[in-house]
């Protein structure tokens, strides 16, 4: 079945040969019957991660429990199982994704390919450190179980899908007593500001996340929105929601019903929508609801539509040190080329070969696909790599196999490590022929 | 309620599974031919639904095992009230018109094999006085197509069985459901030459189904307008339909 895929930015866009896997028995064949293939979860990576134009792209239709314990908070479940799914089954149990990326729709076996992380990742890590084991399919059809011991498992995690099938997963949950965040959001008017009020409050909050105006220039050059929170108490619940505490919201209210044209995409209405943003978004203390703190663009359908035919790329990168961010951040709203909401995060150390990761600053975009984008895209990223920083491989969508290179010196180890459970490059995808992989 | 869903790793099968278990709370045994796949779905039922699961490894075409195969569901669920057929093979059409042995599986898997294993439990319904069968037959079976007549014949023999059945059954209270699906997205249509988009989605099929199971009704089409295109279609004359790519 051939399919027109993209990731979710919409770009690029690729014509893909389609097969879905429904059980487990089906595996083993489409592994030994084909030679150049890629799996796919729900298509939450942003560029050509997850589509192959010369192979097949196998969708995940596993999506099984397997077992739970309870004492650890531990589910064994197959990859295709998404953090929505397990938000409905577990939330009204008392448990919370240990990591949760910022939207619920992927898969855990796209989680583990893309080494997820959250609003945690200064204090808790990336998804990795809390998955004891993950059972792989190998290109021979061989099942191999992989534990934090094994290089393998290393590989894996923000391996892109390149060293096997992901079949099941080992996850931790963590216990909670309600679904809702003790939230709190400081308004700062610039980008020092912006960076002391996170630095000072990822001390005594476990989630932290900045949005940051990407386009305000002068003095309110970096201006935005420090949101910290915690897993809310029972006893900090006010007695309205005290009756129904582990409440699985199931909120969609909006939907965007088709792609914006282009021309309503530009700095001006970008700008405004950010400024409406900054002004409505406060200083505040209370209490918010899960969804609301992890998932506040799942509440929009099709969000990515916004952005229009053409696509976006997102941008994200880490670098280690303050002057290098600000560095970028000037340049970036010195270019414009607009975003709705950039995000800016400490982070903290991450083990894996293509680990992201790094003590530091990370910060997150959208580009409206637009001619002169990808230029811009490349100097930054040969400065970002010259710096000691890197850019997140889940959303890259443009960079060339020399910068990557450089950003990830791992790559010759796991290029062993591939060819040695991979001879044949079965496990392929657009994004691994760009990178050279 | 206790139910018996043959073809259980099939997605339709799975799909009613979920639903069964979620609405009903039902105790389910499921029966398919592969066991590593039956397990993990009935724990995953018990895991996610808390409700009480089994499987039995169930081949529609070995008929010798289906006595013994019922048997041993009503020794382990204790009662039966309802039973789902789900298993299906779509076969290779060219192949089966000039090798016998492909339409011969053809008609064994869609047809006998589910015949044979009735054979068991309509005696068991008959006795209790009540209880529900569901036959999952296809569009395919309204109208034998050039391009699918081996398959849409099995299936319109096993539609037919199934009418005659819901008539036979009707006086002791046992009801006798025909579903008939338009092109889903499952295992069986992915090697089918047809847009994505044209496939339903087997959940809502399965949705379908309970809906109707729960109202009683004899014979559904999902989605609904298969039952205009096949009221269309299977009134064109035969003079023009053998002309017809259809």
């Amino acid at each position: 079945m051939k399919i027109q895929l993209s990731g979710w930015g919409n770009y690029p866009v690729a014509e893909c040969e389609v097969r879905r896997i429904y059980n487990l028995s089906t595996v083993k064949n489409f592994v030994l019957k084909n030679d150049n293939l890629i799996t796919r979860g729900l298509g939450r990576s942003y560029a050509d991660q997850s589509l192959n134009s010369s192979g097949i792209v196998l969708e995940n239709g596993l999506n099984r429990l397997l077992d739970f314990d309870e004492r650890n908070g531990i589910l064994h479940a197959e990859s295709g199982l998404s953090f929505y799914d397990i938000l409905k089954i577990f939330l009204k149990k008392g448990y919370f994704p240990s990591v949760t990326p910022g939207t619920k729709f992927v898969t855990l076996g796209g989680a583990v390919a893309s080494d997820v992380h959250g609003k945690n990742h200064h204090k808790e890590g990336s998804i990795s450190e809390h998955i004891s084991e993950i059972t792989l399919m190998l290109a021979d059809g061989s099942i191999k179980k992989l534990n934090p011991d094994m290089d393998l498992f290393w590989a894996t995690f923000s391996g892109m899908g390149l060293t096997g099938v992901v079949l099941d997963v080992k996850f931790r949950l963590k216990k909670v007593e309600t679904s809702y965040i003790r939230f709190k959001s400081v308004r700062v008017k610039d980008l020092d500001e912006l960076m002391a009020v996170i630095t000072e409050n990822d001390k005594n909050f476990t989630y932290t996340v900045a949005w940051v105006d990407s386009l305000a220039k002068g003095k309110s050059l970096g201006r935005g929105v420090g949101m910290f929170g915690e897993h809310a108490k029972l006893e900090e619940l006010p007695d309205k929601l005290k009756r129904e505490p582990l409440k699985f919201v199931e909120r969609r209210t909006l939907s965007i019903p088709f792609y914006f044209p282009s021309f309503l995409l530009n700095d001006l209405t970008i700008g405004l929508f950010n400024e409406a943003y900054y002004i409505t978004h406060g200083t505040y203390e209370g209490i918010i609801d899960y969804e609301k703190f992890f998932y506040p663009l799942d509440s929009i359908n099709h969000w990515n539509r916004a952005y229009g035919k053409r696509g976006f790329v997102q941008f994200q990168f880490v670098v280690p040190e303050d002057k290098t961010l600000i560095e970028l951040f000037e340049s970036i709203v010195k270019h414009g080329g607009g975003s709705f909401l950039a995000v800016l995060k400490r982070m903290g150390n991450q083990k894996g070969y293509f680990a992201f990761g790094m003590e530091g600053w990370t910060f997150a975009l959208d580009f409206p696909v637009k001619s002169g984008l990808f230029e811009f895209l490349r100097k930054l990223s040969r400065k970002i790599a010259d710096k000691g920083g890197r850019i997140y491989l889940t959303k890259d969508a443009i960079l060339e196999p020399d910068v990557f290179r450089d950003m990830y010196p791992e790559w010759r180890d796991w290029k062993s490590i591939k060819e040695s459970v991979d001879p044949s490059n079965k496990f392929q995808s657009d994004f691994s022929r760009r990178l050279g992989l | 309620m206790k139910a018996l869903i043959l073809g259980a790793n099939s997605e339709i099968a799975r799909n009613f599974s979920e639903i069964l278990a979620e609405k009903e709370h039902a105790e389910l045994l499921l029966g398919s031919r592969n066991e590593e796949d039956l397990d993990r779905t009935a724990r995953h039922l018990r895991l996610k639904y808390g409700i009480k699961s089994h499987w039995l490894k169930f081949d529609a075409t070995d008929y010798q095992t289906h006595k013994g195969f019922f048997e041993k569901t009503l020794e382990i669920l204790g009662e039966l009230d309802l039973i789902l057929i789900a298993f299906g093979y779509l076969g290779d059409n060219e192949k089966g018109i000039f090798h016998f042995d492909e339409a011969r599986r053809v008609f064994e898997i869609n047809f006998l094999g589910a015949v044979s294993i009735l054979s068991h439990a309509v005696p068991y319904f008959m006795e209790r006085k009540s209880g529900t069968i569901i036959g999952i037959s296809s569009v395919a079976g309204d109208r034998g197509r050039r391009s699918n007549f081996i398959y849409g014949s099995a299936k319109s023999a096993f539609s037919e069985y199934l009418s005659g059945l819901r008539a036979y059954l009707f006086q002791y209270g046992v009801h006798v459901m025909t579903v008939k699906p338009g092109p889903t997205r499952t295992p069986m249509t992915e090697e089918m030459d047809i847009k994505s988009s044209l496939l339903a989605d087997p959940y809502k099929v399965a949705l379908d189904i309970y809906r109707a199971y729960k109202k009683k009704k004899p014979v559904i089409y999902t989605p609904r307008k298969w039952k205009f295109i096949m009221g269309i279609i299977k009134h064109i004359p035969e003079s023009i339909f053998r002309r017809l790519n259809v």
